[in-house]
């Protein structure tokens, strides 16, 4: 028998393992995958809540549409930052970029 | 008419302004300016003169020019028939002078700065001639000391010059300082500077006449110093060593006169004290028998006429004590007249011959027909042969003096007989007899006409002004000076045999020791070698002076200067020693403690910060990774 | 019966979903880690068809490993280091990574085991579809509405960002 934990322990696993690639990755394009792997986490969070706390509303999976839709949108604009910064520096590896500085 | 009078003294303010400031270089042009303003002066007090004869009275245009709370100083013009007098002599003189400076100063390398000079003394006498109040005179009376003292020290690279400049201002500064004290004293009581209305309160008799005399004769030191009487008479002989015009002008015709004319001025201040006024006519006399005592032996011909004017002031003091207001004051006119023409004549000779020694001249008349005639008519005129203007002045005083006593009518009559004989023993030693230096006679020639005009003038002056005054005229100078209320001593015939007497008998006595020869002038120096060295010495004043005035305070002034250098300085030193100890110490703890303690956290901080720095990295991975821990350390604060 | 093949289902799902999902973050070729990325993707959709949530499977489906997989492989291709052997993929922070990691792992499952959820004991809806449609229109117009602002907004800014000047 699948119970809510088995869902959510699933879920965290899936969501370390993200981190650990948003942490240890250096190509900027390796880090967005990483951060698509927290966001399915994270999804897989709110279906198993729907199933198992909200089963009449469904509010989990709206929730996880509204999350859909938000990754789409970070992507895209992420994807764009990524290729401006390619284009002025010839690079995507974070390491190199440090501007954040000063 | 009058109101436009304050226009008189400024032509030549105005003229001076401009050759110091524009036309310094060009010298020709700075002559022209000066002589055109004193000109200008003299064609405007013309119409002054003749308004104040028709209509004599007392004029007067003020304004306020410093107001105090109760007490104002005021400026202006006080025009009178003394002031219309004063006037004309000083402007006619001042412009011959001008006139003949062109000639006399040709080729100065001053030139320029002369000529502004003279522009700015005749600012100041005529400013003095026209003050209306104490104030106002004494700060012109300071302007013709100034440059008195300018003008004596011209050749300043001559030592014996800027000596004599310096002698004649601090002499009559001693005077001066007495000025200034009976000014003080009668403008306390008086409670204004104005002339007139400090005498309608003396004649009102509202000042005690204890602070009258005192004032008088304060006031009367001021005049002793100005007009060389003793005992502050020595320093007009020094003041030769100015330019010859300047001698004339400054020194002969006006300034001098200032003095007299302040006594004249304040004539009611006297009359209202006689005793004051007596020790005016007792300094008078004195000084005039003193001056022309000396006048008989010196030997620079310079000299001789500055004891004689000495003399000639005595003179009119001696009037003017005596309340003669018309004979000091008539003397003064006629004085200025002949006194000037001496002078110019003096220094046409000195022109031609280049030295003021009269025992190396002789025999000039047939060179210099014009300055020979022109310098006995002057001569003529002070020794008071008639009708000579001298005769008619030197009369009025005469009379005075017997109408008081005797003993100045003895005093006048010996000095008139000196004067006759030290005049004509300089006519016949300068211009007769046989030349002494033959090398300097064979360049002497008469000088150039802007010089001699002049003196032609003066001599026409110097015969004729005297007529004003000739005491039976009905309309005469002296009915004018006293507006119509004729006052002077009745015209004795007596008198003016005997002065005519007395002046022919020294003129008679000059022509056989130094004409004929008939008395030796040597077997008479050494018959009289006592009274010839003090005379010569001129009563050894200077060394006297030097002895009792001078030294001591010169002794005085080194032993201040040395207890300055011991005492003073060393004080200072020390003081200033151990300020510099002070600021060491001061430095050393502001550098190791203070900057320091400064220094020292600015470093703590910029090596904690160093440190610090070094955690911004700018790498997204390194603020992701401290984010993560920092969560991490949230979750696991809130589970534990 | 039916819950032991779903069982068997979930694990053998939640085994290639953590899979490949480390392969995701650690292989060196970014284009390999993208292709198991995709296959995570495609796992996780069948873990929500698992918990009856065929729209959400269908939705991430078409949107995660259709549209955003395709813009990760433009990326890829236009930075132009798809692949190089030499190229190190990995920071030095692989350690405190794992640090971090395994102890949030930890206590996030010690968390888990010590909460005690208010399981629901009714069925799911069936028609979840028509459930989640009246939601959007009705509870949640108005995020709804915020969120296709978002949507825009990202859209023209990528554009902008994105274009040669």
């Amino acid at each position: 028998m699948i119970t809510l934990n088995h869902y959510l322990a699933l879920a965290s696993i899936l969501f370390c393992i993200g981190i650990y690639g948003v942490l240890t990755r250096r190509n900027a394009i390796s880090v967005l995958m990483s951060i698509e792997l927290m966001f399915n986490a994270a999804n897989i969070n709110f279906i198993a809540f729907s199933k198992f706390i909200t089963p009449v509303f469904l509010t989990g999976q709206v929730f996880a549409v509204f999350v859909i839709t938000i990754a789409a949108a970070e992507a895209t604009v992420a994807l764009a930052i990524v290729i401006l910064i390619y284009r002025h520096h010839k690079e995507i590896n974070v390491d190199k970029i440090n501007f954040l500085k000063w | 008419m009058l109101a436009s009078s304050w226009l008189i003294p400024l032509l030549p303010l105005v003229a001076f302004a401009f050759i110091v400031f524009f036309t310094n270089k060009r010298p020709k042009l700075s002559s022209y300016l000066s002589v055109g303003a004193v000109c200008g002066s003299f064609v405007l007090s013309v119409p002054v003169l003749f308004e104040v004869l028709k209509n004599p009275i007392t004029s007067e245009f003020k304004f306020t020019w410093i107001d105090l709370q109760g007490f104002t100083i005021q400026m202006g013009i006080l025009i009178d028939p003394l002031t219309a007098v004063m006037l004309m002599v000083v402007t006619i003189v001042s412009m011959l002078v001008h006139i003949y400076s062109i000639g006399y100063m040709a080729g100065d390398p001053r030139f320029s700065r002369y000529f502004s000079f003279l522009s700015l003394f005749t600012f100041a006498m005529l400013g003095l001639v026209l003050a209306n109040n104490f104030f106002e005179i004494f700060i012109f009376w300071e302007l013709v000391g100034l440059t008195s003292y300018l003008l004596i020290g011209f050749w300043f690279e001559k030592k014996v010059a800027a000596d004599a400049g310096k002698k004649a201002f601090i002499t009559t500064r001693t005077g001066d300082l007495g000025f200034l004290v009976g000014i003080f004293l009668l403008v306390s009581a008086a409670g204004t500077f104005n002339f007139n209305q400090i005498f309608h309160q003396i004649e009102a008799g509202s000042i005690s006449t204890g602070i009258l005399t005192v004032s008088a004769i304060l006031i009367f030191a001021g005049a002793v110093g100005k007009s060389a009487q003793f005992p502050l008479h020595v320093w007009l002989p020094d003041a030769m060593e100015g330019p010859t015009p300047v001698s004339a002008l400054i020194h002969a015709a006006t300034m001098v006169a200032a003095g007299v004319y302040l006594v004249a001025r304040t004539m009611t201040l006297f009359a209202a004290s006689s005793s004051a006024g007596l020790i005016v006519a007792i300094i008078g006399a004195f000084t005039a028998f003193l001056a022309a005592s000396i006048g008989l032996v010196q030997n620079d011909i310079k000299r001789v006429l500055a004891y004689s004017t000495i003399s000639q002031l005595g003179y009119m003091m001696l009037a003017l004590g005596l309340v003669g207001l018309t004979a000091g004051t008539f003397h003064l006119m006629t004085h200025a007249f002949f006194k000037a023409l001496l002078f110019l004549g003096a220094g046409s000779v000195i022109h031609a011959m280049h030295t003021n020694d009269i025992w190396k001249m002789g025999g000039l008349f047939p060179k210099m027909k014009i300055t020979a005639i022109t310098f006995i008519i002057a001569s003529l005129s002070i020794s008071g042969i008639f009708p000579f203007s001298g005769f008619w002045s030197k009369d009025e005083i005469f009379a005075v003096a017997a109408e008081y006593h005797p003993i100045f009518l003895l005093v006048a009559i010996i000095v008139a007989f000196m004067t006759a004989f030290y005049m004509f023993r300089l006519c016949f030693v300068t211009f007769f007899g046989k030349p002494r230096d033959k090398h300097k006679f064979d360049h002497a020639h008469e000088s150039p006409k802007v010089m001699t005009i002049p003196l032609m003038i003066l001599a026409f002056l110097s015969i004729f002004a005297g007529w004003l005054g000739i005491p039976w005229l009905a309309k005469g100078y002296s009915s004018f000076v006293f507006f119509h209320h004729p006052h002077h001593a009745e015209p004795k015939i007596w008198l003016m045999l005997i002065s005519t007497i007395v002046a022919l008998s020294g003129i008679g006595l000059a022509y056989l020791i130094y004409y004929k020869g008939s008395i030796s002038a040597e077997k008479l120096k050494e018959k009289f070698s006592f009274p010839y060295k003090l005379l010569f010495n001129k009563y050894y004043f200077d060394e006297l002076y030097q002895a009792i005035i001078i030294n001591p305070i010169m002794g005085f002034a080194n032993f201040l200067f040395k207890f300055d250098l011991g005492i003073i300085d060393w004080l200072v030193n020390a003081f200033g020693n151990f300020t510099l100890f002070i600021s060491n110490v001061k430095e050393w703890f502001d550098t190791n403690i203070v900057d320091g303690a400064v220094n020292g956290i600015a470093w703590i901080f910029k090596k904690a910060c160093t440190g610090l720095r070094q955690i911004q990295t700018g790498y997204l991975s390194n603020y992701i990774l401290v984010i993560f821990f920092g969560i991490l350390l949230i979750i696991l604060f809130k589970i534990a | 019966m039916e819950s032991s093949v779903q069982s068997a289902v979930f694990y053998i799902l939640s085994a290639i979903i953590v899979g490949s999902a480390i392969l995701v973050v650690t292989l060196k070729n970014i284009f390999h880690s993208l292709l198991f990325l995709v296959l995570t993707f495609f796992s996780i959709a069948g873990i929500y068809v698992l918990l009856h949530a065929e729209f959400i499977a269908a939705v991430q489906v078409l949107i995660y490993v259709g549209a955003i997989t395709v813009l990760l492989i433009f990326a890829i291709m236009m930075t132009a280091q798809i692949y190089s052997p030499v190229l190190r993929q990995t920071n030095e922070q692989v350690i405190p990574g794992l640090i971090i990691v395994g102890v949030l792992l930890i206590t996030t499952l010690i968390v888990l085991g010590n909460t005690a959820w208010r399981v629901s004991e009714k069925l799911p809806e069936t028609q979840s579809i028509v459930t989640i449609g009246k939601s959007l229109l009705t509870t949640y117009v108005l995020p709804f509405e915020v969120v296709s602002v978002v949507l825009i907004t990202a859209l023209i800014s990528a554009i902008i960002i994105a274009r040669r000047d």
